[in-house]
């Protein structure tokens, strides 16, 4: 994996919600085909670093770099065209669409993105429900088309905030399983989870914050030996 | 007795639809601006004046004709519409409605203010088409031919603007940022382009119905500001940003206003503002709006 272009450089990325400071300089990097999970409690700033790397935040400092190209002073629909989406923590399904309106509406950004076929064939409760308004969908059926809305652009890496979020477990494992299938075809994912257990399940490498920063990392592979700092970090 | 009243009956009729076409046509572009920018445009009473001047310089300065006037006028105020809102409604984006409501009122004064000092308070004349002159016998009513053509044409353009929101892609875009402007953007859409041009065509669309109604009402500088009110009250009784919820209550409160004048003239410039209050306090959003 190390041999492995770096499509992500975050340094020392600061950002603002009004008056409040809550990123206070995070640095991470994910690489092309990697899963990254960033890690934290509540409130420790994962949700605003991808809003910031997206360009949602109205105020950010420091160095985004997407493929070699500096980002931080790009409006997002810009950023969005260089390969980079986002699935948020709200999912962001719009109740006036339809679910095939849903699924259509982000603009293809760059060639190469799913065939609509295969991302019903990775969510085929969605091919069933394509005319219902998109807010009258089960939480976990909005999630299938929150991820699925945004293969379909060519988007290269994908920002998934939260997608286990209140789900039955059933659920959760077929998200698993479209994360791994999503790798295996090439994407790179960045995730923010509270689900540890599951993201141990799909990482490659985790990120813990603190604090609006970036306090420690690892690879899944020497999970075990850090199982104890990591229950002080998450507090469970 | 009984011919002369149905005859006056069809002829307020005709009368109440034709003002629902201008209410139906100015509460669509309100709504259409509303649910997009989430300003309550008062300029557009000035708005709509300023496309049947439009019209009426076409023809007499350049001698430009009536078919021509309905493409260019709205095309150019709605130009107007864009710079006003790129110059001075874009900056206040995210405020209180109260900011965006003051700025257009007082743009609506100024419009107006100048417009009287140039061209007083009477109206100028705008002759019908040639081609839309003289009219039909129904049999039950004299129906005149440009009358016919208001309706129609302003049915039409409501029903294809509805169409272009409910049920094309662009229609998406605009009902998706209507919702959620933020995430839209981080999709890849230039959402404040579109906002933009979402105030341009609403400008338009007001524009347009101040060409269709120079030939019946005159030119004048309050013929707006005398109309708008009524369609505040249309827009407060269908609901605020619905598209369908517009038209229908535009259509439907001008027919109903033709029939008050019919059977109790006394009451028919108030019927609108009785229904407003009845609705406010029975459905506060509107009987199409969402809650």
């Amino acid at each position: 994996m190390d041999e492995a272009r770096v499509l992500l450089e975050v340094k020392d990325l600061q950002a603002w919600y009004g008056e409040s400071h809550i990123l206070h300089g995070v640095d991470f990097r994910v690489r092309e085909g990697e899963v990254v999970t960033l890690l934290g409690r509540n409130g420790a700033g994962k949700t605003t670093t991808l809003k910031s790397v997206m360009g949602m935040i109205g105020k950010r400092t420091g160095s985004v770099q997407f493929d070699g190209q500096q980002t931080i002073g790009m409006t997002s629909d810009r950023i969005a065209h260089l390969g980079l989406a986002i699935c948020p923590e709200e999912r962001g399904i719009f109740a006036s669409l339809n679910v095939m309106e849903n699924l259509m509406l982000p603009p293809q950004v760059r060639p190469g993105g799913l065939p609509v076929e295969q991302i019903f064939e990775l969510f085929p409760n969605l091919k069933e429900r394509i005319s219902s308004q998109g807010t009258k969908l089960s939480g976990g059926e909005q999630q299938m088309l929150a991820i699925g809305r945004i293969l379909r652009t060519g988007a290269r890496l994908l920002m998934l905030d939260e997608p286990t979020e209140g789900l039955a477990p059933v659920i959760i494992q077929q998200i698993g399983r479209t994360i791994a299938r999503l790798k295996q075809e090439g994407f790179t994912i960045l995730l923010v989870e509270q689900n540890f257990r599951f993201a141990s399940t799909v990482a490659d490498r985790f990120y813990v914050m603190e604090h609006g920063r970036v306090i420690d990392a690892f690879a899944n592979a020497d999970l075990d030996a850090n199982m104890g700092k990591l229950h002080e970090y998450l507090g469970v | 007795m009984f011919n002369i009243s149905t005859q006056a009956l069809f002829a307020q009729l005709l009368v109440g639809l034709i003002n629902g076409s201008f209410y139906a046509l100015l509460s669509l572009g309100l709504a259409v601006i509303f649910g997009m920018l989430n300003i309550i445009n008062f300029a557009h009473g000035a708005l709509y004046m300023m496309g049947a001047f439009c019209a009426y310089f076409l023809l007499n300065v350049l001698g430009i004709n009536y078919w021509m006037a309905l493409i260019l006028a709205p095309l150019l105020i709605g130009f107007l519409g864009v710079v006003l809102e790129r110059t001075m409604l874009q900056r206040l984006a995210g405020l209180d409605h109260l900011y965006g409501l003051l700025l257009t009122f007082g743009l609506a004064l100024i419009i107006q203010g100048l417009f009287q000092n140039y061209f007083g308070s009477s109206g100028l004349p705008y002759a019908i088409p040639q081609q839309l002159t003289g009219g039909q016998n129904l049999g039950f009513m004299f129906l005149p031919n440009y009358r016919a053509w208001v309706v129609i044409f302003s049915l039409t353009i409501c029903l294809a603007t509805w169409f272009a929101i409910e049920k094309t892609k662009l229609g998406a875009y605009l009902r998706a940022a209507t919702e959620n402007p933020t995430l839209v953007r981080a999709f890849g859409v230039n959402v404040p382009r579109m906002i933009t041009l979402t105030y341009g065509f609403g400008v338009g669309l007001a524009a347009l119905a101040g060409v269709l109604s120079a030939p019946i009402n005159q030119v004048r500088p309050l013929m707006g500001a005398d109309l708008i009110i009524v369609v505040f009250a249309v827009v407060v009784i269908g609901g605020m940003g619905s598209i369908m919820g517009s038209i229908v209550t535009g259509f439907a409160l001008g027919i109903l206003e033709g029939l008050t004048k019919y059977f109790y003239p006394e009451a028919s410039n108030t019927v609108v503002f009785v229904i407003m209050a009845i609705v406010l306090m029975v459905k506060p959003n509107g009987l199409f709006g969402r809650a």
